[in-house]
């Protein structure tokens, strides 16, 4: 029968092309996320055999076909430890200039440009540039402060724009209350604006941890090696002046460096430097989710 | 006017708080302007290792950048050509923007009209987690898993190509494009939504003769700056695309990248070296490269604000 509400044909060729519009795309961003699963699935099947506690806090031995990565874990605990130390002051410093001082003029325009271009460099020029400025110009020679430094540069901008966000989340009200009560720029941020961005700021140091623990051409030629003797599960094998194993590059090794390694070695390295950087980002973004649930403005 | 409605002097803060304030606020623009040194200092420090090389005599900059003749070890005759290493960079790059443009602008428009807000959350954290996978990781999945994939399905004789590594760099740019591109649609007001729904439209109209031209350079910037990431991207071509400095005649061929020939000939040219400095010219040339793609992307995304 035919109702008032019947579809028309047209009504009916315009639900069909909705229809499948919806599945055209919903396919095209569930094609992105499916590879994802299969190889992380993957590797980690193949990275079962070696994995476990073992795997963490032994040393690699037999000319690194067998053993553990407790060095290369070490390593890039330092790197990032020390890269953050460095990073987080002046990128918040930064962003604060930029959020909270910075007027809108041509120069602030460049300075904008500069954390863009700086964003967009590739990996391997912050290897050039960490070699020919901190290995040769300041004379660090190839050391963890030479990579941490080449580091914390690459990894500037990741705090910078996060911190920005969380600074420009907090109302302009809050700051103007402030100012009407007497108080200077200085001490609006003080009182006001950094309590109550705080642990926005905090997601941001998280997520510069995740990329720096994942880098690789930028400690290759400045400070990581291929291998270091370090004591079974030595918290302190290293000093700022010296080279270092870090996962990331402990990874490429055994991929293309070491013949007739075991075959789950590499695919545990991978799935456990995997693992170390997605569960700081994760712990970033419930961070953020989180604080998003309890904003009260 | 009586004595008493006149102020109280006004209290002064200590002068070392004043003090301190000052160098704090001048640390502060210290800061603030820090990433406009930075990005001097690094074209400064890369070129300044790169430059004796280009009053070397047996260097000529028309070789450097036109020739394909890569042979930087040679006893007899030293070529320093490049040409073959853009070729490469550019051939990986166009493949993956190639695939990763119609997935990620796909995957955007998805994300911003058709799915639901928590499906939407849940996307946008897997694809935040997508692109913190590390760049060598995805090589050592392009050396083995991918390599094994491209052999079998297209029976190459080798797994590492210019199939391997522009899909791999693909897979690596698409989540800059997606999220870059989704904020693109989000900053089209919601009135042209309205007014398209109000005429009748279904949301493919919409999408098709409405959001994509509305938002057509903000979308440009996603694409481009997916660009930028796969011209930098050192790590995973390195390890996927072959290695053999080849003009390739297929998708199927090896080939190196600009990236990847400086990471693999860096530790083995000594310092001070006309090898060395070459390699360094060849990074002054990246940044330039990158430079301007990210300029360009800039542009298209102000060009939006603007509107």
């Amino acid at each position: 029968m035919a109702g008032r509400f019947a579809k028309t044909p047209h009504g009916l060729r315009k639900e069909r092309t909705e229809a499948l519009a919806k599945a055209v795309f919903g396919l095209m961003a569930s094609a992105m996320i499916l590879p994802l699963l299969l190889i992380v699935g993957y590797l980690v099947v193949l990275a079962w055999p070696a994995l476990g506690w073992e795997f963490l806090v032994d040393v690699p031995k037999n000319g690194m076909r067998d053993g553990g990565i407790w060095p290369a874990f070490v390593g890039t605990l330092y790197l990032v430890g020390i890269s953050l130390v460095v990073s987080t002051p002046i990128g918040v410093l930064a962003a604060i200039y930029l959020n909270e001082y910075a007027k809108d003029s041509w120069f602030n325009r460049l300075v904008n440009l500069a954390v863009i271009n700086l964003a967009g460099v590739p990996s391997i020029v912050h290897a050039l540039f960490g070699l020919g400025a901190f290995v040769y110009a300041a004379r660090f020679g190839y050391s963890i402060l030479s990579a941490s430094l080449t580091l914390a540069i690459m990894t500037l901008p990741v705090i910078i724009a996060s911190t920005r966000e969380a600074l420009a989340s907090v109302p302009t009200a809050f700051r103007e209350a402030c100012w009407n009560v007497g108080a200077t720029r200085w001490q609006t941020i003080r009182t006001v604006v950094l309590p109550n961005s705080i642990s926005g700021i905090l997601t941001g140091v998280i997520l510069q941890v995740s990329r720096a623990a994942g880098e690789t051409a930028p400690i290759m030629f400045t400070g990581a090696v291929f291998f270091k003797a370090v004591e079974k599960g030595d918290l302190f094998p290293y000093g700022l002046g010296e080279q270092c194993m870090a996962l990331s590059m402990h990874l490429y090794t055994l991929a293309t460096q070491v013949p007739n390694v075991k075959e789950a070695l590499p695919y545990a390295t991978a799935v456990v430097l995997l693992a170390t950087v997605l569960l700081v980002n994760a712990t970033s973004i419930a961070v953020r989710i989180w604080l998003r649930g309890r904003k009260k403005w | 006017m009586s004595a008493s409605t006149t102020a109280a002097p006004r209290p002064e803060r200590p002068r070392l708080s004043v003090l301190g304030e000052k160098a704090l606020e001048t640390l502060i623009r210290l800061a603030g302007v820090s990433a406009m040194l930075f990005v001097a200092a690094i074209f400064f420090f890369v070129l300044r290792e790169a430059f004796p090389v280009l009053a070397n005599e047996k260097f000529s900059l028309t070789q450097f950048l036109f020739s394909t003749e890569w042979y930087p070890t040679s006893a007899k005759n030293v070529r320093y050509g490049t040409f073959a290493l853009t070729i490469g960079t550019l051939s990986v790059t166009a493949l993956a923007i190639l695939i990763a443009v119609p997935f990620g602008l796909g995957a955007a428009i998805y994300l911003s009209e058709f799915c639901a807000p928590r499906l939407r959350e849940t996307l946008k954290v897997v694809i935040e987690l997508l692109s913190a996978i590390p760049s060598v990781v995805w090589g050592f999945i392009g050396l083995t898993v991918m390599s094994r994939l491209v052999v079998s399905v297209t029976g190459a004789p080798v797994g590492v190509n210019l199939l391997n590594g522009g899909i791999l760099l693909a897979l690596m740019s698409v989540p800059v494009i997606v999220s870059i591109g989704e904020d693109a649609l989000k900053a089209v007001p919601d009135s042209y939504r309205e007014a398209g729904v109000a005429l009748g439209a279904t949301r493919w109209q919409l999408v098709w003769r409405v959001l994509l031209p509305a938002a057509k350079n903000g979308l440009l910037a996603a694409v481009l700056l997916g660009v930028g990431r796969a011209v930098g991207e050192t790590m995973a071509v390195l390890m996927a695309t072959g290695h053999a400095v080849n003009i390739p005649g297929g998708i199927l061929e090896p080939v190196r990248t600009l990236t990847a020939n400086i990471a693999a000939e860096l530790g083995e040219a000594p310092s001070g070296s006309p090898h060395y400095r070459v390699l360094f010219l060849t990074g002054t040339l990246l940044f330039l490269i990158t430079f301007v793609v990210n300029l360009a992307a800039d542009f298209a995304v102000r060009g939006v604000r603007r509107k």
